[in-house]
């Protein structure tokens, strides 16, 4: 059984997957697995097929080939509704109900289960994981900033305790600030509950402050799966080192501001 | 005029309850079938294609052709299923105003749930709901306001259509409408137009409140303004609660003889114990089918009109021959009793102006052959397309510069002022002899007779209370009395209503059986 604790998420495997849209492949042949309680960042352009890739393992998209297991259990085999009640989703566009209270969309996945007690004090637990206040719970969506939107989102997405979470673009809509202090956060959560999660993003930069591994897509095939740090040494390959170049040599340019700022003072 | 008003606002309890029934369960059905559609449809858009196109094209129809269209078809399926279906009456109007309101349901229901933002749509898959939750929780919450927004203009659509629902005998704020029009009682159209228009602002209101409500999530409104139109609901369905008793029902066409004849056979009726109702504003077509089926019990046709229209007949034949075979003709083919003849004619005289009479020369149909072309014809709604204007253009060679159709209300005062030139008036108007109008002769007998008579359904034949309630009516009238009635409900000062006019001829009746 996929586990439900939050002691650890579950392992992930990924067998021979390859999804097409007619004659266009966007997933190719991809093996892979995925430890339990790792974080794990798909990296790539648009059209890449990290999206895809997200989405076959919790049956928003169907492969057209291959086998994907959590914990041991195909996912074919389960009922796609039963199984995306076990797993956190996080999307960039969040996707709060416009009609419904905080309380009840942080809620919402209790009330699919038919968990009925405990609900408020659950709600009241989630707003202060993501450090949201509490007078927060009785306000409808388009009362908040995007960012606080999004940490709903994170809160909606945890309610139901999942072992693991996917997370497509989750803070790609956000002012750079708020998505920094939010990603900060959510890395801490991970930890703190033991997760697997599953993230895709597009910003190198996030992907190698978030992740323990570090999986570059391009065309549908992976071309390097790599830890932050191997990346950044420029042992892994040009497709990888394209991506981590942008960030270093953004940081070079910083630091360069700041040491140049620093002479002129003294 | 104060008498008028009273008299108007005496019927419009029942017929408003009448409106909001047929109204509703118009609006209820459509609802019931648009709403399942419009899920399929917002999922399948080839499906949303077919049936928007559908509803799209049932409401090119006229309303009015519509409500028409429904009654052979239903005397079919009646035919099919042994007669169980009443083709007249709630059934039709409901089908018909029903199809009415489909197009506005639909439309916005399907535009209120493709419109769901995307991103509601995807947190609600990856949150792990059914389809069905998916629809109950996000899908159907959001289009609420657009959907609601449909059903409120379906609302007004199908109050307005239902006045119209009178031509095909159902009860209605039109049955005021129609009859004003007929009797040219303004007071009647005016109460009829009023009462139903503020029952479309008052619905509309209502449904707006709500909509808005929805929209703002503002729950007690939504829940007071539906207990206000349930209220309303209930208070019009509460009529339908009282049993209803055995209740005769007398059919009348649409013009005043027939109203003014229906209440006099009504009123002795009443005399015997029973209980009535009328249904105005049938057309001819429709009123021998109708008493045929037992939708009506009772009332008065024209010999020729059966002659021509039902039997299909061309040639001419004695006033009496042609009496006695409709009698054998109608309970032989259709069980319906022929109870006799009322002792006048209303036949299709063709009137025109005195003066033109005297200085054109016109006494016979063949003088009005002869300078037909310099002549502007007005006729009735139904006379150019009935078998006698064939039959009279048979005898004579007569054609037209023009024709125009008139309400026959209006089509005396369109001779008097010269839009036309020569009417089919009917002969038993007291407009022809209140205009002085001059009937010209059909020398060579083309236009059949028309002896008034009174028709009695299949189940009502064997009823002799019935029966003798009203045979004393049987040769009682004679044609300058029925124009007198006539007259006195079409003439424009001093009017009486056809109830009135009918006690007068009923006196007359009861005079003329004492002396």
């Amino acid at each position: 059984m996929i586990s439900t604790s939050s002691a650890s998420g579950p392992a992930i495997s990924l067998k021979n997957v390859r999804r097409s849209y007619g004659t266009v492949t966007a997933v190719d042949d991809i093996s892979l697995e995925i430890a339990a309680g790792s974080f794990v960042a798909l990296v790539g352009l648009s059209g890449s097929g990290k999206s895809t890739l997200l989405k076959m393992i919790n049956r928003l998209v169907d492969p057209t080939a291959g086998e994907v297991l959590i914990a041991d259990d195909n996912v074919r085999a389960i009922d796609p509704h039963v199984l995306r009640r076990r797993i956190g989703y996080v999307f960039q566009n969040i996707g709060l109900f416009p009609h419904m209270t905080i309380s009840r969309n942080i809620a919402i996945g209790l009330e699919l289960a038919g968990e009925k007690d405990g609900r408020a004090e659950r709600v009241a637990e989630l707003l202060e994981l993501v450090e949201l206040p509490q007078e927060m719970a009785g306000r409808m969506p388009h009362q908040l900033s995007g960012g606080q939107q999004q940490r709903v989102g994170v809160a909606r997405a945890l309610a139901t305790r999942p072992g693991l979470m996917l997370m497509d673009e989750p803070f790609g809509a956000l002012d750079p600030v708020t998505r920094d202090s939010l990603a900060g956060q959510y890395k801490a959560l991970h930890e703190k509950l033991g997760l697997t999660t599953i993230i895709v993003t597009h910003d190198m930069a996030e992907a190698l402050y978030l992740a323990d591994r570090i999986l570059v897509m391009e065309a549908g095939q992976i071309k390097a799966d790599a830890t932050p740090a191997e990346l950044l040494s420029g042992s892994v390959g040009d497709e990888a080192e394209a991506l981590v170049a942008i960030p270093r040599a953004q940081a070079a340019h910083l630091i360069a501001l700041g040491n140049t700022d620093g002479a002129k003072k003294t | 005029m104060t008498e008028a008003w009273q008299q108007a606002f005496v019927r419009v309890p029942e017929l408003l309850a009448a409106h909001v029934q047929l109204s509703f369960s118009a609006l209820l059905l459509a609802m019931a079938l648009c709403l399942p559609l419009a899920i399929w449809a917002a999922r399948a858009p080839k499906v949303a294609a077919v049936i928007l196109g559908f509803a799209s094209l049932v409401q090119t129809i006229p309303a009015l052709a519509l409500l028409a269209l429904f009654y052979p078809v239903l005397l079919g399926l009646s035919a099919l299923l042994g007669g169980e279906i009443s083709a007249l009456g709630f059934l039709p109007a409901l089908l018909a105003l029903t199809l009415y309101a489909l197009l506005p349901i639909l439309r916005n229901a399907v535009t209120g749930l493709t419109g769901v933002a995307p991103a509601a749509k995807q947190a609600a898959d990856g949150l792990g709901m059914t389809a069905a939750q998916k629809l109950r929780l996000v899908e159907a919450p959001l289009a609420a306001p657009t959907i609601m927004a449909g059903i409120r203009t379906a609302a007004v659509w199908t109050i307005g259509a239902a006045t119209l629902s009178t031509t095909v005998g159902q009860a209605s704020l039109g049955d005021l409408i129609f009859a004003g029009l007929q009797t040219q009682n303004w007071t009647l159209v005016l109460t009829g137009c009023f009462a139903s228009a503020g029952l479309a602002i008052i619905v509309d209101t209502l449904l707006g409140l709500i909509e808005r409500a929805i929209r703002d999530r503002r729950k007690l409104v939504v829940w007071g303004s539906g207990a206000v139109i349930g209220i309303g609901l209930a208070i019009a369905l509460l009529p339908m609660l009282a049993a209803r008793g055995d209740v005769v029902v007398i059919g009348a066409k649409g013009f005043s003889e027939q109203f003014i004849l229906a209440r006099l056979i009504g009123s002795r009726l009443e005399e015997a114990g029973y209980e009535v109702r009328y249904q105005n504003g049938l057309g001819s077509a429709v009123v021998f089918q109708a008493v045929a089926s037992g939708d009506i019990d009772v009332y008065v046709d024209y010999s020729g009109t059966i002659w021509t229209n039902q039997m299909k007949r061309t040639d001419t034949v004695p006033a009496d021959d042609m009496v006695n075979e409709i009698a054998q003709w109608s309970a032989s083919e259709h069980g319906v009793t022929m109870l006799g003849a009322l002792g006048f004619e209303n036949t299709y005289a063709f009137a025109v102006r005195p003066e033109d009479a005297a200085s054109r020369r016109l006494t016979t149909l063949d003088d009005l052959a002869r300078i037909s072309s310099d002549f502007a014809f007005g006729t009735d709604l139904e006379f150019l397309e009935r078998p006698e204007w064939e039959m009279v253009k048979a005898a004579y060679p007569i054609r037209f510069k023009e024709s125009r159709s008139f309400n026959p209300t209006f089509m005396y005062p369109a001779l008097s002022s010269r839009e036309v030139d020569v009417i089919s008036a009917f002969s038993s108007d007291g407009r022809i002899a209140a205009n002085g109008f001059v009937v010209l002769e059909d020398t060579k007998g083309a236009v059949p007779s028309y002896e008034a008579m009174i028709l009695v359904s299949e189940d009502r034949s064997g009823d002799e209370r019935l029966i003798n309630a009203i045979k004393p009516l049987v040769g009682a009238i004679t044609v300058e009395n029925m124009r007198e009635a006539n007259y006195k409900v079409d003439r424009e000062a001093d009017k009486r209503s056809p109830r009135q006019a009918a006690r007068w001829l009923d006196e007359q009746i009861r005079n003329g059986k004492d002396q």
